[in-house]
């Protein structure tokens, strides 16, 4: 049996693929991309919320955000080291990232323009991630599905986290409840397009299904979660802005409306209300660090040669 | 617990706050918290803010670096020091809250004083990176000189009169050993790294020398509280000369500042910055009173 063949015999026995097995060309390069824009998408995400840890208003709220966006860091780097098994470079990933060359979740282009934003974003955004990652749970790579168990734990954590935020808001003042139906006003759409275009638009899908780096297409994964969030939006008090929005008994799903399409290729193609400034961000953190790198990479060659003198 | 579910048990637990190690009702165990009879309460009160605002202060400017590090390895770290300084800033502002008597919380204390409530040091507050006012190197030269202040400072409270502050402080200095550890490992590779590095790191520790002098000076409160900062000088001293030497760097040779009228931070009397950082922290919380988070 050739190796191409037995690859494909072990991923549809649901077999995990380690690193130093043989796996296809195209397999390492969608795997390395895909895992990629995951990682720059929780770095590029630390900006949005982290935008907000400054003004927190209370010493809690305070505590809660900086250990979120800290997470997140965290969940950037065990994914760049996915990639890293797989024979990518972590210094080139963020080159890629900061030139455009790869991507990042779209949703972090809207900006965070109330603290309910840090609510919202924990609720519908991690909650919409969810939805897309624990699948990838049983994904095929190793690296990458025990990676996706710790951070799926991490996401439902912060999930609960922006959903009781909003909940005590909601219990609140009418200003603080004004100000969380108009945060959920501005993501609900946003949080739809993180499904990605509908499956009939979409080109990566079949032959991630095939391999088992995708399991479920961009429609059914958005369907689960708008089946999960309507209840969830009951209970909370907030109003989702779908007229369309409406179960239906013989599907046993609820109907909705489609996003602005436009406005998702719009935002995927660079110009989205924060495009450029995440970008940009990024791209200062990495270059005004430059030398503090430096010095540590010549820091420890130094130490390395007087050890070496040594002995 | 199920991954495929973990999202579905959100709406029967509402009621439950989530944030692990962000609340204090259990942070302290066992300390009495009774009101010791032997101190006056108002120097008590005042000592609890002094220590809750250096923490706070500073916590709110490490906390700028997150998202803007040179690694993401140092904006977990960075995070998790602002972290820890936040703890210790809720249970001392609480602790001041409770001596004072008047009903104050943590909040009220954080977000409902003015500038000249604020007993905390200079050193906390200046602006040393990652925005104008200085860079890593700097950032690094005040965590690696505060938290060697701090270690002698709570070394020094361990028998303190408040068993509250005693135990926030035994706390404490579990943590700010990983501080200062991580600060001094810095300060060496900054130190022995390149030409460049090497240059930023004395222009930090020049840029947060003159403030040490103040982190010194006992103030009327300490005194009357029987602590006195000018013996733990000697030790501070001989752990950043430590430090330094494996550096190759110097003591810096910079002048203390200046006072206003005799008066710093420990009397109310701030640098400019710090309008500014209490302007960003506060703003929110005012602008919406009797909201509950």
């Amino acid at each position: 049996m050739d190796l191409e063949a037995e690859f494909e015999r072990a991923v549809s026995g649901e077999q995990r693929v380690e690193p130093r097995d043989w796996m296809p060309d195209g397999y390492r390069k969608t795997l390395i991309r895909q895992i990629a824009q995951h990682a720059h998408s929780e770095i590029i995400g630390m900006q949005p919320e982290g935008n907000w840890i400054s003004r927190a208003p209370s010493l809690r709220r305070k505590a809660i955000l900086l250990a979120k966006v800290q997470d997140e860091a965290g969940h950037g780097l065990y994914l760049y080291a996915a990639t890293e098994t797989l024979g990518a470079d972590r210094g080139e990933l963020t080159e890629n990232l900061i030139n455009g060359r790869q991507k990042y979740s779209s949703i972090f282009n809207y900006p965070t323009l109330s603290y309910a934003d840090v609510g919202t974003i924990g609720w519908l955004v991690d909650g919409a991630a969810i939805c897309n990652q624990v699948p990838l749970c049983r994904t095929s790579y190793g690296p990458y599905a025990r990676a996706m168990i710790r951070i799926c734990k991490e996401e439902s954590f912060h999930q609960r986290q922006g959903y009781e935020l909003l909940m005590t808001m909601m219990r609140g003042t009418d200003a603080q409840r004004a100000m969380v139906q108009e945060s959920v006003d501005r993501f609900w759409w946003p949080s739809l397009m993180m499904f990605g275009p509908p499956d009939s638009e979409s080109s990566n899908t079949e032959q991630s299904m095939k391999w088992r780096i995708k399991r479920n297409t961009n429609d059914e994964l958005r369907q689960k979660f708008v089946d999960m969030t309507v209840p969830q939006a009951e209970k909370l008090g907030v109003t989702l802005p779908d007229p369309a929005l409406k179960w239906n008994p013989e599907r046993g799903h609820y109907d909705f409306g489609q996003p602005d399409w436009d406005e998702f290729w719009q935002v995927v193609g660079g110009n989205g209300p924060a495009n450029a400034q995440r970008i940009a961000h990024r791209r200062k953190a990495h270059e005004d660090g430059e030398w503090v790198r430096a010095a540590a990479a010549a820091h420890a060659a130094r130490r390395a040669r007087r050890e070496e003198g040594v002995a | 617990m199920s991954f495929d579910n973990a999202y579905e048990s959100l709406i029967d637990h509402e009621d439950t706050h989530w944030a692990f190690g962000t609340g204090f009702s259990e942070a302290l165990p066992g300390v009495d918290r009774a009101i010791p009879s032997d101190v006056d309460s108002a120097d008590l009160v005042a000592y609890c803010l002094m220590l809750g605002d250096d923490a706070l202060v500073l916590s709110q400017r490490l906390a700028e670096w997150c998202s803007r590090a040179p690694e993401l390895e140092e904006d977990v770290a960075l995070a998790n020091i602002a972290l820890d300084l936040l703890g210790q800033a809720r249970l001392l502002l609480t602790r001041a809250g409770e001596v004072e008597g008047c009903g104050r919380d943590e909040d009220a204390l954080a977000y409902l004083r003015d500038e000249r409530d604020f007993r905390n040091v200079h050193l906390a507050e200046i602006e040393c990176g990652p925005f104008a006012g200085g860079d890593f190197a700097t950032t690094m030269a005040r965590l690696l000189v505060f938290s060697t202040w701090k270690i002698a400072q709570y070394s020094s409270l361990l028998g303190f009169a408040d068993p509250v502050v005693a135990a926030v402080a035994a706390k404490g200095l579990k943590e700010l050993a990983y501080h200062r550890d991580h600060a001094a490992q810095w300060v060496v590779r900054l130190g022995d790294g390149t030409d460049e590095s090497h240059r930023r790191m004395r222009a930090g520790l020049a840029r947060v020398w003159p403030f040490v002098e103040e982190l010194f000076a006992a103030h009327p409160v300490e005194q009357r509280l029987g602590l006195d900062p000018a013996g733990y000088r000697a030790e501070f001293d001989s752990v950043i000369d430590t430090v330094l030497s494996a550096a190759g760097l110097e003591r810096p040779t910079s002048v203390p500042a200046a006072r206003v009228n005799g008066r710093a931070g420990r009397d109310g009397v701030h640098t400019e910055a710090m309008g500014y950082l209490l302007a960003e922290l506060q703003h929110l919380h005012r602008s919406l009173p009797g909201a509950t988070w």
